[in-house]
């Protein structure tokens, strides 16, 4: 589905991303993990558009998206979640979703329907639990909320591939476990494939199919959960406070 | 005595109410650009200047009929502010406001010039006198009836285009976030397009409403352009409310301090007004306090 090959990432003179090759098949969950400034978000960035690779190509269901502007992306049919979530807050939660449905859809046609972004809004609520009132505002919303109405958002844009953007920071570990779960069911009800980037190895292992692994802009490891966990690499890397969280989330992803 | 005095007293009331429906279509649209694109059109008034010449060609030159003429007119000056946006704004989008000021600054005396190489310095005007109301001892013209009712009119089209259409939503919310806009799949190129569009109708409507009640010259927007902008720094640039009661609030400023002295101190009251304001409400009446 989705092919990313010698992807390069630099500002002036650091490289923030360095040959990341990768696949994403359709259907799967593939969790993309690193310790702070691995250049995880610098790789969603590119692949939502923010900008431009400096070098390599991004390969969506055969179309190259290196170059393309946000919204001709999200017309492709990717999604994104943002790590601190930006909801227009002088627009209902409601009308937060809806736009982005209004104007995400398309699938390339670039025809907008009210009709057809309010009903995938209110769909993308359901999904996501937050209530269909038209009128609730965003100002009621927790941080739970606040990121179940980013997820609303890209649903509503009905893509085929999400980008969850550390969907879990900032929450306690029962909304932890709620998100992953939710995460999970987008994939099984809604058949979107999903790239999750996180800080918290945890619950992400429990949840993904396969792992990749980035530290200082390069992939160290990638494969399924368990292996990655058991990688040495990886273990050196999360050294130090996540060290034990790593072999947990090993242990756990064994079971 | 007494009772004639509060005739006038009425009268000037109801005029500063005439008068402000119009000053806040002027406002509405000069703060629509400011909210949306985030740069000021500081020559405004110019387009409103050639959308006055548009529909006294229309109308007087070419003999148009009236129902063809200001739609036409509305028409020309919505792809003048197209190509405002296009020619003049686009390329400065990521320049320094200051850079977009004096561009826009620049497209004023260039507009100015232009219209007296075209047009002459002569004054103008459509040969209509529509006639007057009166209401017992009160006498308005149906030339700021229509204006006002028109002006009217207009907002209400703008605020159900802002309130009951997507694309509204996104005009009402970009100015919070560009960035997102963008990454929610938003192009927020043609959203600049549809807003400048709007803005330029705005002002080709305000032009038809205007040239009904003045004459037409190279350098008539000076007469309104100024206050127009005063009235949505008062009323906090950007904020659509805050323009609209600053419109009618400095209306009945000009319309009641003329009634008390001459119509010229009923502007210079106006502006002290303003100056005032600045010292207490930098922001606009309506900032929110942060």
């Amino acid at each position: 589905m989705l092919v990313v090959e010698g992807l390069f990432k630099r500002f002036g003179g650091f490289t923030a991303v360095n040959n990341v090759s990768f696949k994403v098949e359709k259907g799967e969950i593939l969790g993309l993990i690193g310790p702070n400034g691995s250049g995880k978000s610098t790789i969603f960035n590119m692949l939502s558009g923010t900008f431009p690779p400096s070098a390599g190509s991004i390969r969506f269901e055969g179309g190259e998206l290196a170059g393309l502007p946000p919204h001709k992306i999200i017309n492709r049919g990717i999604g994104r979640t943002f790590q601190i979530p930006r909801p227009f807050r002088r627009l209902s939660i409601f009308e937060n979703v809806a736009l982005a449905g209004y104007y995400g859809q398309g699938g390339g046609s670039g025809s907008h329907s009210r009709g057809k972004a309010d009903e995938s809004a209110e769909r993308a609520l359901a999904a996501v639990g937050l209530p269909a009132d038209r009128k609730a505002s965003v100002d009621g919303l927790g941080a739970a909320g606040l990121k179940k109405l980013e997820l609303a958002k890209a649903l509503a844009t009905e893509p085929k591939l999400l980008l969850a953007d550390e969907s879990l920071g900032g929450l306690d570990e029962h909304e932890m476990d709620q998100a992953a779960d939710m995460l999970r069911r987008i994939r099984d009800d809604l058949g979107i494939t999903i790239i999750w980037v996180e800080h918290i190895m945890g619950v992400l292992m429990r949840v993904v199919d396969r792992v990749m692994v980035l530290d200082h802009g390069e992939k160290i490891s990638e494969g399924l959960p368990s292996q990655v966990s058991s990688d040495p690499r990886v273990i050196e890397v999360y050294l130090g406070t996540d060290a034990q969280d790593t072999q947990a989330a090993a242990a756990e992803a064994r079971r | 005595m007494a009772d004639i005095f509060d005739v006038y007293l009425a009268e000037a009331i109801i005029s500063g109410i005439l008068l402000g429906g119009v000053l806040a279509l002027l406002a509405l649209g000069l703060n629509l650009i400011f909210g949306v694109i985030d740069v000021t059109w500081i020559c405004y008034a110019e387009l409103i200047m050639l959308g006055m010449y548009a529909l006294y060609y229309f109308y007087s030159v070419y003999g148009l009929p009236m129902w063809v003429a200001a739609p036409a007119c509305i028409l020309v000056v919505a792809v003048l502010g197209l190509l405002l946006h296009y020619i003049v704004i686009a390329p400065l989008l990521d320049a320094p406001p200051i850079n977009q000021l004096l561009a826009t600054g620049g497209v004023l005396f260039f507009l100015q010039s232009f219209a007296t190489v075209a047009f002459g310095i002569d004054f103008r005007n459509l040969g209509i006198r529509l006639p007057v109301l009166a209401l017992g001892e009160m006498h308005f013209s149906y030339a700021r009836l229509l204006a006002f009712g028109a002006a009217l009119a207009g907002m209400v089209v703008v605020y159900l285009f802002m309130t009951r259409t997507y694309i509204g939503t996104a005009i009402r919310a970009i100015s919070q976030d560009r960035q997102i806009m963008a990454l929610m799949g938003v192009d927020t190129r043609r959203l600049y397009l549809v807003t400048s569009a709007i803005g330029g109708a705005l002002a080709g409507l305000a032009a038809c409403l205007l040239v009904l009640q003045y004459d037409v010259h190279p350098f008539v927007g000076l007469s309104f352009g100024p206050i127009t902008f005063l009235i949505c720094v008062l009323g906090g640039l950007g904020n659509f409310i805050g323009g609209f009661v600053a419109a009618f609030l400095f209306a009945q400023i000009i319309s009641l301090g003329g009634l008390y002295s001459d119509l010229e101190w009923g502007y210079v009251l106006a502006f002290a007004f303003f100056i005032v304001m600045m010292f207490i409400r930098p922001a606009g009446l309506l900032a929110r306090r942060s």
